[in-house]
């Protein structure tokens, strides 16, 4: 789940990491007032979206005159921002954040994540800061600096020190960035985040550091012991279908192609989707229906699946392992029934009471292809698909 | 011979009362499985499954013998439930439920790695050794005793692999899945290398996915270590970049991870690959000549 900005840098500032001050408004009106409250003659502007890559889209302004912090609030609040990672329709702005206005001397990048291939927490920083971390991380790696967390031992003065130094900081940053590298080592364990990171963090004309920018991912799995943070959550940000699927605990990715699938478990879904492919075929979306799936369940993601309008079949592929078959078989059957669905579905259905499920299929009179293995599956599903059976 | 379990192997359940533990806890008895207790705290001195239920895995553990657990578990008790286990006695830890968070996984993992203690999962389908030992939620049919070392991160298309390779004949030795989160107890190279060592396995299967590098790792441990034929499929050659696929670890990140990257990586190390999923076992007939 990811944070506002916003939302993060009221998480920094619990964690004594330092920010610009700065208010979140919701209308002209309030950002106007947020900006005389901050007492300053200059200010930054920023759209509030989960997406990176909002200066380059207008999302993010250097303002003098508070007509135009007003300006900037009416022109993007109530509309959509597209950036180059958001989709062609953009990400809903509801609130901005006005912030005062930071001389820069330099910018540095700072972030945090789980590291799969250490399995530690691992803290990177570089003096690339400001611009795309990813290109500097493919082009030059030697100048990204990192230390990992002992997830025991936890982290000590001289891991900071030791990227202090090699950032070439002086002795008062240091310090400064002793108490930033702690705070975030802190609120990334205490909070259960997946990352954090900070673009650019910089040192200000005055020789001070700051964070400008704060990018927050939290880890779903611990939402359980996070409820602060739940209550973060901005649904508006999140695709519809994708939010529908979660609250039945269906993994739902949408897709460009035609062919629908349901699948049980998350390998499987992705290996369903590679041979519709090389058949020929172009699957609608990634569907997880998870382990204990039962018929409502499957009629609802009938129902996700079915709200694709370019959907013109449907793949079913479970392999039955905690799943019972004949559960699925059933919910396959009410699901069809109750929604008049007129497409041909193709099932394939293998493992726990199997047998059971593909007899419930062949008694029923609806417009069922069976198929007894994957390979048949998908063949069957991309002819359907093509409108060469029905 | 085989890898981690046996005939002999007894195990306990953590979670044993459940509802989801009790269903598969039934498919493993009838499966063959040393089944001899299980723990569920506070109701330790009843019987279920006519089985004796312990409070503690030590109580278990000092009664029973057992020397492997299977734990079923909410999400947020795994990491006390998997360190009491490690903690007690038990060496080899299988864990079925997914969801746990990450962080909780990094100091687990740590612990289990200092007190030698083998973890499998994870989130994942466990481990079977077919015609002897079922610890895990896999249908148990589809199996059959042979030669084929299977490896998996994903559940459902362990299954395929094994069905794959039982229409074929060829039969598997033991099957791992060792679950898709981003921190798993055990790698493809813990097992790569059981497989290896284990006489009767003569050709390993290695189904992996998009996300993190885990299957290139692997590749070069292969390519030093491994004499056996290994086949090899990895999920995700379709997904979207940047998409989060269901499984918190098939996140193709900065350009790495794709499955382009982990088929050079593969094929480079002399590994078999396979674009579809159905020609897993047509994989393994092809490098074996079987």
């Amino acid at each position: 789940m990811n944070l506002h900005e916003y939302q993060a840098k009221q998480l920094f500032r619990d964690y004594g990491i330092a920010v610009s001050d700065g208010i979140a408004a919701s209308s002209a009106e309030q950002a106007e007032k947020a900006a005389l409250s901050l007492g300053v003659s200059k200010w930054v502007v920023k759209a509030q979206v989960h997406a990176g890559g909002r200066g380059k889209a207008g999302g993010v302004e250097v303002v003098d005159k508070i007509e135009k912090v007003r300006e900037f609030a009416d022109k993007w609040i109530g509309t959509n921002l597209v950036t180059f990672q958001t989709d062609a329709d953009g990400q809903p702005v509801n609130q901005i954040l006005v912030e005062t206005c930071t001389d820069i001397d330099n910018e540095l990048y700072l972030g945090a994540v789980i590291d799969r291939a250490s399995q530690r927490l691992v803290v990177m920083a570089s003096t690339e800061g400001g611009v795309n971390i990813e290109e500097v991380a493919e082009e030059t790696p030697e100048k990204i600096f990192k230390v990992e967390v002992d997830p025991i031992e936890g982290t000590s003065d001289k891991d900071a020190d030791e990227l202090s130094k090699l950032l070439s900081l002086n002795e008062s940053q240091s310090s400064q960035f002793r108490s930033i590298y702690k705070g975030m080592v802190k609120l990334f364990l205490e909070k259960d985040l997946a990352l954090l990171e900070v673009n650019p963090l910089v040192i200000t004309s005055s020789g001070d550091l700051l964070c400008l920018d704060a990018k927050i991912n939290i880890d779903s799995n611990a939402l359980y012991r996070q409820e602060a943070l739940n209550e973060m959550r901005d649904t508006s940000q999140e695709d519809d279908r994708e939010s529908k699927a979660a609250e039945w605990d269906l993994s739902y990715v949408a897709l460009d192609g035609n062919i629908g699938c349901m699948v049980n478990g998350a390998g499987l879904a992705m290996g369903t989707m590679d041979i519709i492919k090389l058949h020929g075929g172009e699957p609608a979306n990634f569907l997880d229906v998870g382990g204990t799936a039962d018929a409502k369940r499957v009629a609802e993601a009938f129902k996700i699946i079915l709200s694709e309008n370019n959907v013109n079949t449907v793949l079913i592929n479970i392999f039955g392992g905690i799943v019972r078959c004949d559960v699925i078989a059933d919910g396959i059957v009410e699901a069809l029934t109750v929604m008049g669905v007129s497409v041909p579905v193709v099932v394939r259905l293998e493992g726990n009471n199997a047998a059971v499920g593909l007899k419930t299929l062949d008694e029923c009179d609806l417009n069922i292809i069976p198929a007894s293995n994957l390979q048949e599956a998908a063949e069957l599903a991309v002819k359907a698909s093509k409108g060469e059976i029905s | 011979m085989s890898i981690l379990i046996d005939k002999d192997t007894k195990v306990i359940c953590q979670g044993f009362t459940g509802g989801q533990a009790t269903q598969h806890c039934v498919q493993c008895l009838e499966y063959g499985t040393q089944l001899v207790g299980g723990v569920t705290p506070g109701k330790g001195g009843q019987t279920h499954l006519d089985l004796p239920v312990f409070n503690s895995v030590k109580e278990a553990v000092s009664q029973t013998g057992a020397t492997a657990s299977i734990i079923f578990v909410p999400a947020r008790f795994c990491k006390a439930s998997i360190l009491e286990a490690a903690e007690s006695g038990i060496s080899l830890i299988i864990c079925i439920t997914e969801g746990i968070p990450t962080i909780d996984m990094l100091e687990v993992k740590v612990r289990c790695d200092n007190l030698g203690v083998r973890l499998i999962g994870p989130n994942c389908p466990g481990i079977i050794t077919p015609g002897e030992c079922k610890m895990g939620i896999m249908p148990g049919d589809i199996h059959l005793p042979g030669k084929v070392g299977v490896i998996s991160r994903s559940g459902t298309l362990t299954y395929e692999a094994v069905k794959q390779t039982t229409d074929l004949g060829f039969g598997q030795t033991s099957c791992v899945g060792i679950g898709g989160d981003p921190v798993p107890g055990s790698s493809f190279i813990d097992i790569l290398d059981l497989f290896q060592n284990d006489p009767k396995t003569e050709a390993i299967v290695m189904v992996g996915e998009i996300g993190g590098t885990a299957e290139e790792s692997a590749a070069e441990f292969i390519q030093s270590n491994v004499t056996k034929p290994v086949v090899s499929y990895i999920a995700g050659v379709t997904a979207p970049a940047g998409k989060r696929m269901g499984h918190a670890g098939a996140i193709i990140a900065g350009g790495k991870g794709t499955a382009e990257d982990k088929f050079k990586a593969l094929e480079a190390a002399g590994v078999h690959t396979v674009k579809s999923p159905a020609d897993i076992g047509k994989g393994v007939a092809e490098i074996t000549g079987w």
